[in-house]
């Protein structure tokens, strides 16, 4: 029996299947067209400005003519915000992915958590700058807007994408190596400080990073909490620039210059937010291999 | 007899008075230590045990009586409660979600199933080792044979001392004496094995159990595990789940069956093999069902 | 002293439990505990605070403030159906392209790309997750809208006939530039959604129908697309969720007027947009705050029904904890 003997696909069938195929592709390949659009463009609009003089040794000054100034204090806030959510959501949300995979488990308790935190997932980052004006802004708690006040709303913003990340990853710690050291005698914090946690390690960092990179980018939560600035400032208790705002504002600008720093930061976001999601990567592999 | 065996045999004789040197001069912080200098170890006595998982009854009004200093095998089909028993015996057996035991098991007349017991304690006294070899992924090899005393937070113990004499116990100390530093998991299998059971032996229980310690291993790692457990009944009690009649025939002094959660036979384990009492037991042993 | 293994020489049993001996391991049970509860009492408080920081609006202007047609701030009035329309006709853009490209590509990458191509591919269409809003609002102006002007002026007229597309003038930025930026954000995660479902599709199912004689597209329709169609749904909600809260993206590009546009390719206003751009001129005026208040009071209601859809869909569709991670935007091969 040879092959030719099968029974053959009909014409008109083969080419519907050739034809669904073609476009399958087609589909990816448009999904890829804005990401190179996009890069290309920042390169193209983006490198001209970050590679102008005092472009990250120099703030805006918000003067109407000649050099508008650099980016530096929009960095330096973009770092010390997300440095400080990131305080605060990777051990508020690794310890809640905790409960959920050591203690909560399937109870109702843990799975209205579960619930809740997916749901949170889903509210638009403005809502929870809302959210944020009113506890904190609005109540003046040490000064009306603040950079710290920012860190908190992007916290919020983080702290579902931690949990959920983290989550997944604790469940693939072995139940085998919890028996093990409980079969020892250890006390269940032992167990979940000295194995589960240090097993986890890889996969934790990489899912915080992910969110690190989610709450770096983002602007609306900002816009009514850090309210943004102009001058170069480390302190938390004041009113701060990050790099989204002064992206946003720029835009919004008539003279070409702000709108070339506008790419250039831009350029800069996008290149530290690639980072992160490259590092992070990175970590994933790590905990692959081991 | 192959060379190491009669080294690692020599290590554990110079081992014990060793121990008992060192023993004395610790006596007073640790009273436990104490009853080790007669190198006993004290047998354990299970009364009307029944064990649930959820409603199911998988242990059934299950007595029995393990002697010190002695290998007692459980054997039985799959699915019979041996691993539920042995579960039992330290308390692992409710860390399983919806999991419940009634009933009396006592270490030399201690019921562990008391009020006011505590778990982590009753789980110190009384070791496991698992069906697969387990050694924490993130440790070395020294780590993970110091773990036990790390996670019950032993305090005022030579930890080098214990690690070294638990690793010649159980034979090992030659074949990592050059790479403690290297992760527990870079070991072949039957060295991991060993390395689990050193973890066990370095907390210094009374009684170890072991649940089918030998299924994942190939012939020459089995042999070297049987004979350890040989070399261990001087100092402890050991509890071993087989599913290998030859094993149990090697190493068990007495051996029970046992048959849908209830145990049908216990008795010196020449006579469980060759001529029991009851009849199921004998078309067990004689593989007619299983 | 007749030694017992399990007694020390006071005689107390050395099983029993000390007093603390339990302790740090309760602490530690009930602050992570009370770290989950408070959550829940977190969002359930900012949702209290937000309805009474709405409430001047509330009460001001009742149902009108959905329904009733005229958004006009210099005379307090804040009637919102304009930025109710603008939200749902960008977002039903962004799904009516992100949605089946989404699909299109879950579809190539699971089921016919070679396999050593499907990872550096995937990690591509998940970049475009990476790449902030504020940076898709500065393409979309400098790049997008100008560049699409004309070929948007051609579609108008030549197309003038179909209802809600000719007939007026074609605004720079407009709902269908905003539309269209929004799809291209939805459509990683719409993808990743699709990606994970599809893969979980049993081998036995498209092996069935591979047996057949099906070719791979009939494999695809008769094996694939039944089995994956709840999780898919779950995940074009979730899209929908996300398109619907966008704020930045979408301000800078749908022209902020505040009447209802005309067409699709006039300009427009949204829920998300409104607040973000009049946030700071309402700054002293108690009820123009109120209203915007409100306006994320209802952009929140609107995201959390279009979520719980959406989880109900993908846990449906995927039966997997993983499912939890997907939706909080971490596809599953990065963790
Ligand atoms: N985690 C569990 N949840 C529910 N039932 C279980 C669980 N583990 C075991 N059982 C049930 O309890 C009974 C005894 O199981 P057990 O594991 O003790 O058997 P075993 O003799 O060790 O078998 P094997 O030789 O296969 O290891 C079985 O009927 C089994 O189905
Ligand atoms: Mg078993």
């Amino acid at each position: 029996m040879s092959v030719t003997a099968l029974p053959r696909v009909s014409p008109r069938r083969r080419r519907t299947d050739k034809v669904m195929r073609s476009l399958l592709l087609v589909a990816t390949l448009i999904a890829l067209v804005p990401l190179v659009f996009i890069i290309y463009y920042l390169l193209h609009k983006g490198l001209s400005a970050v590679t102008s003089s005092g472009f990250f040794s120099t703030d805006p000054n918000g003067n109407f003519f000649g050099n508008p100034g650099g980016i530096r204090s929009a960095i330096l806030g973009t770092l010390e915000m997300i440095a400080l959510a990131t305080a605060i959501s990777v051990p508020v949300g690794i310890a809640v992915a905790l409960y959920l995979t050591e203690y909560g488990k399937e109870s109702k308790f843990a799975n209205v958590i579960r619930y809740f935190v997916d749901v949170m997932t889903g509210v638009p980052s403005i809502v929870f700058g809302l959210f944020i004006y009113i506890v904190l802004v609005i109540s003046k708690i040490g000064g009306a807007f603040t950079g710290w006040k920012g860190a908190v709303a992007i916290s919020l913003l983080m702290l579902p994408i931690v949990i959920r990340s983290s989550e997944v990853v604790l469940l693939l710690v072995p139940s085998s190596l919890r028996e093990a050291a409980l079969a020892l005698g250890a006390p269940r914090w032992r167990v979940m400080l000295r194995v589960v946690l240090p097993t986890s390690l890889s996969g934790l960092v990489t899912g915080s990073l992910l969110a690190v990179a989610r709450g770096m980018g983002e602007t609306a939560p900002l816009l009514f909490t850090a309210a943004g600035a102009f001058a170069l400032t480390g302190n938390l208790g004041a009113q701060m620039n990050a790099l989204p705002i002064q992206i946003y504002n720029d835009i919004q600008s008539p003279r070409n210059a702000i709108t070339a720093r506008a790419w250039g930061a831009g350029l800069t976001l996008v290149a530290l937010v690639l980072i992160i999601n490259v590092i992070a990567r990175i970590a994933s592999r790590r905990s692959r291999m081991a | 007899m192959i060379p190491p065996e009669t080294t690692s045999k020599e290590t554990t004789t110079d081992m014990s008075t060793e121990r008992r040197q060192s023993d004395r001069t610790e006596a007073a912080a640790e009273a436990k230590e104490s009853s080790a200098q007669d190198a006993k170890g004290h047998g354990v006595n299970i009364e009307a045990l029944n064990a649930y998982y959820g409603d199911q009854l998988a242990v059934k009004n299950f007595n029995i009586a393990f002697p010190a200093n002695e290998v007692t095998a459980l054997i039985g089909p799959s699915g019979s409660g041996k691993s539920t028993v042995v579960r039992c015996i330290n308390r692992m057996h409710e860390e399983i979600p919806g999991a419940r035991a009634e009933g009396s098991v006592a270490l030399d007349g201690m019921n562990v199933y008391e009020d006011g017991v505590d778990v982590t304690s009753v789980r110190r006294l009384i070791g496991m080792v698992f069906q697969k070899p387990n050694p924490f992924p993130t440790m070395s090899v020294f780590d993970n044979v110091a773990a036990g005393l790390r996670l019950t937070g032993a305090r005022g113990i030579n930890l080098r001392e214990r690690v070294h004499r638990a690793l010649r116990a159980v034979g090992l100390w030659d074949e990592v004496k050059n790479r403690l530093d290297k992760p527990g998991t870079g070991l072949s299998g039957g060295q991991q094995q060993r390395l689990c059971i050193a973890r066990t032996v370095a907390v210094e229980p009374e009684v170890i159990l072991m649940d089918e310690p030998c299924s994942a291993l190939d012939p020459v790692a089995t042999l070297k595990i049987e004979e350890l457990i040989d070399e261990l009944k001087d100092r402890y009690t050991i509890v071993i789940v087989t599913h290998n009649m030859q094993q149990a025939g090697r190493v068990a002094d007495s051996t029970a069956f046992m048959l849908e959660g209830e145990l049908i036979e216990h008795g010196p384990t020449t006579k469980i093999f060759t001529n029991p009492n009851d009849e199921r037991t004998e078309r067990y042993v004689t593989g007619k069902f299983g | 002293m007749e030694a017992s293994a399990t007694t020390v020489s006071g005689g107390r049993s050395l099983i029993e439990r000390s007093p603390l001996s339990r302790l740090p391991d309760q602490v530690l049970q009930w602050t992570l505990t009370a770290l989950a509860a408070a959550i829940l009492i977190l969002i359930a408080y900012f949702f209290i605070r937000l309805i009474g920081q709405s409430s001047t609006a509330i009460s001001h202007f009742g149902w009108g403030f959905v329904f009733g047609n005229d958004w006009n701030p210099s005379h307090l009035i804040f009637r919102g159906l304009p930025l109710l329309v603008g939200t749902v006709v960008t977002s039903a853009i962004a799904l009516l392209i992100g949605v089946p490209v989404a699909i299109g590509t879950a579809l190539f990458l699971i089921e016919i790309c070679p396999r050593r191509f499907r990872t550096p591919m995937a990690i591509l269409v998940d970049l475009l997750a990476a790449v902030p809003s504020v940076v898709y609002g500065l393409w979309g102006v400098f790049v997008l809208a100008p560049k699409l002007l004309p070929v948007e002026k051609w579609f108008a007229s030549t197309f003038s006939f179909i209802p809600w597309i000719g007939g007026g003038t074609v605004t720079l930025y407009n709902y269908f530039i905003a539309g269209l930026i929004l799809a291209i954000m939805i459509l990683p995660i719409v993808s990743a959604i699709a990606r994970e479902v599809i893969s979980t599709v049993p081998s036995e199912h498209k092996e069935a129908a591979l047996a057949l004689g099906a070719t791979r597209w009939e494999m695809i329709r008769m094996a694939v697309l039944p089995y994956s169609r709840s999780g898919i749904t779950g995940g074009a909600m979730l899209g929908l969720g996300r398109a619907i809260g966008e704020t930045i993206a979408v301000v800078l590009v749908i022209g902020n007027a505040d009447v209802i546009g005309k067409h699709l390719f006039n300009q427009g206003y949204s829920l998300a947009a409104v607040i973000a751009n009049e946030f700071g001129e309402a700054a002293n005026t108690t009820l123009y705050k109120s209203a915007l208040f409100e306006a994320g009071l209802v952009l929140f209601i609107l995201t959390l029904i279009v979520n719980i859809i959406a989880r109900w869909f993908v846990s449906r569709g995927t039966r997997t904890r993983a499912a939890g991670a997907v939706m909080a935007g971490v596809a599953v091969d990065e963790v």
